[in-house]
């Protein structure tokens, strides 16, 4: 059909006003006082109940430090899936999306700081999250000598002898991060050196990078949900883990996306992205929930029903613990049947209001998929949902929030160069 | 003079002169009964003024009776009709039932959703499809006008209103 050529503005800028910067600062204020509350309560509290036939006692920082690492593996994940999205636009050749490339790009700009964080608070949380990381565990003389680990013992600590260094483990550490920032910074200079020369070189260049970076992040997403994650429960293992990790990451990574997109919609920007666009974000977001439901449920099916001790323990810690089994409900319900129910209908997926509530609620749901894959194996029944954990959660929200936003303001929001952009303009289902 | 028996036919060659003379028909008060041709033309549902399909909610429903019906089988069965002990579970092992049901909610919906299309859309096996103008199945878009409805308007004003919107031949068909 011929439409009439449309004005929009392509060099429009996100303006990170003064007036959201502060609520935004606020609620990191807020979440820093209420984490601040929360390790005092535990410190003064019964922090240091002996675990029953434990040798080792029970520390209230140890929590700190399960937060810690939740919310470093549950970012992480969000912005590196805003680059995962992008580089998928280019693979698929995508055209739709042209008009809200920048915002997924603008993701990755917490993935350096996610590098810092997780790696310095491995070598911070060493001992009291990753139970392989005690060198008593490798020794055979030694009355802590534990056979299962130390035939994992090589996946950590290899060329190095066992219990001494991990350095294989923080190798993949440092290259997994070092690679998803490099891929970042390449994918995101030619995407603004699209803006200044224009023309299809810089689509192919990348979506050249784009499919590098895919075969990279299948592989590293993957290990990195074993390393980070599974390898906290040692003993346990389970095959589907990589895609319950990655399933996880991407509907809160999308689920994020949208949000900035709604935002930014309702704020006067981003006047090519219709409703159309949107509609197709909500049924990424619903797809993507029953996608991780289906993986979370083959993981559990499968060990319910084969009911082998090393492998239904898992549930079991979970299921039957009074800490964590209404968590099991919750997590079901805010990332299975609310974006299920809610956002089945086309009118759902096409009015903001849905789309926030909806997207909001995916985003708390899925760090309490992280909870409960991080604290039992951590915290036994001394984890919970506390202050500690609002707190932490909220930290982190808003310092992701900041970085992301921010940067997204320095740099032009639309591609206007992108070849397809005028074809994303007549999107339409 | 009876419904849905006598047409007066807008043949046009182009799928863009067609959805301008879509909306021009319209605007001069003509009710138009369908529109054939021979692929999708992008927008047209939106300029006839079509409602949104209600199949999704046929989908919902027929999905709910598959659940439902998936769910009370296996109850009924595993654990009052014949209960046996799988693996050790209790009778009624409700995450095993769960594959089962996912099954028949997504068969039924599917069935339920083709059959409730078939019928609504006149291609059930014991339906008689009309064909207003073969050339629909390879060239041309035809637009079919009732007389019955239009019966205010008059055959005349209709052809001319049909050739002022860029048909390229006016035809009548009548059907028994």
């Amino acid at each position: 059909m011929a439409h009439s050529t449309t004005n929009y503005n392509l060099d429009q800028k996100f303006e990170f006003t003064a007036a959201l910067k502060k609520s935004i600062m606020t609620v990191l204020v807020i979440g820093a006082v209420i984490l601040a509350i929360g390790i005092i309560t535990a410190m003064l509290g019964g922090g240091h109940d002996h675990a029953e036939g434990g040798d080792h006692g029970y520390h209230w920082y140890q929590r700190l430090f399960a937060n810690l690492w939740i919310n470093n593996v549950y970012f992480t994940g969000i912005a590196v899936i805003g680059v995962f999205f992008f580089a998928i636009q280019y693979a698929a050749q995508a055209g739709w999306s042209a008009g809200i490339l920048r915002v997924m790009l603008s993701f990755g700009y917490w993935l350096p700081f996610a590098a810092v964080l997780m790696i310095v608070s491995f070598f911070i949380v060493n001992h009291d999250i990753f139970h392989w990381t005690h060198s008593d565990l490798f020794d055979p003389n030694d009355s802590h000598y534990d056979k299962i680990i130390d035939g994992k013992g090589g996946y950590f600590y290899w060329p190095l002898e066992k219990g001494s260094f991990p350095i294989f483990f923080v190798i993949r550490l440092v290259v997994f991060f070092g690679f998803w920032v490099f891929f970042f910074n390449k994918l995101r200079t030619l995407a603004y050196e699209e803006d200044i020369h224009g023309g299809t070189d810089y689509w192919r260049k990348i979506r050249t990078w784009s499919a590098l970076f895919l075969v990279f992040f299948a592989v590293s997403s993957s290990i990195s949900a074993w390393d980070w994650v599974m390898s906290i429960d040692t003993h346990w293992f389970s095959t589907m883990f990589g895609w319950y990790v990655f399933a996880s990451w991407f509907v809160a990574g999308l689920s994020a996306i949208t949000l900035v997109v709604v935002y930014l919609r309702e704020n006067g920007y981003l006047e090519m992205v219709n409703e159309n666009h949107v509609h197709d974000l909500g049924k990424f977001v619903f797809a993507f929930s029953i996608f991780w439901t289906y993986i979370w449920f083959s993981q559990f099916l499968l060990i319910y029903y084969a009911n082998i001790p090393e492998e239904s323990v898992y549930f079991i810690e979970r299921l039957e613990s009074d800490v964590y089994s209404p968590f099991i409900f919750v997590n079901l319900v805010l990332n299975f049947f609310l974006p299920f129910l809610v956002l089945m209908t086309r009118d759902a997926k096409r009015h903001a209001i849905f789309l926030k509530v909806v997207c909001s609620l995916i985003i708390l749901g899925h760090w309490f998929d992280f909870f409960l894959m991080v604290q039992p194996g951590t915290l036994g029944q001394n984890g919970g949902f506390g202050l500690m954990e609002i707190g932490m959660f909220l930290l982190y929200g808003s310092a992701v929030a900041l970085v992301v936003l921010s940067n997204l303001a320095k740099r032009p929001l639309v591609a206007k160069n992108h070849p397809m952009l005028e074809e994303s303009y007549h999107h339409h289902i | 003079m009876e419904r849905d028996k006598n047409f007066i036919l807008g043949v046009f060659d182009d799928e863009d002169v067609l959805l301008n003379a879509v909306t021009q028909v319209r605007n001069s008060g003509v009710k138009i009964q369908e529109v054939y041709s021979p692929f999708p033309v992008h927008g047209l549902d939106e300029v006839l003024g079509y409602k949104r399909s209600r199949l999704p909610i046929a989908a919902f429903l027929f999905g709910m009776l598959g659940t439902t019906l998936a769910l009370t089988m296996q109850f009924y069965m595993m654990k009052f009709d014949w209960p046996m002990i799988i693996g050790g579970k209790d009778h009624a092992a409700f995450p095993a039932f769960i594959p089962v049901t996912f099954e028949l909610t997504v068969l039924l919906a599917a069935f339920g959703m083709v059959g409730v299309f078939m019928v609504s859309s006149n291609l059930k096996p014991w339906g008689q499809v009309r064909i207003f103008d073969l050339r629909i199945t390879d060239d041309k878009h035809v637009m079919a006008i009732d007389l019955a409805t239009n019966a205010g308007i008059g055959e005349e004003k209709l052809a001319e209103v049909l050739k002022l919107s860029g048909a390229t031949e006016v035809n009548k068909k009548s059907f028994e």
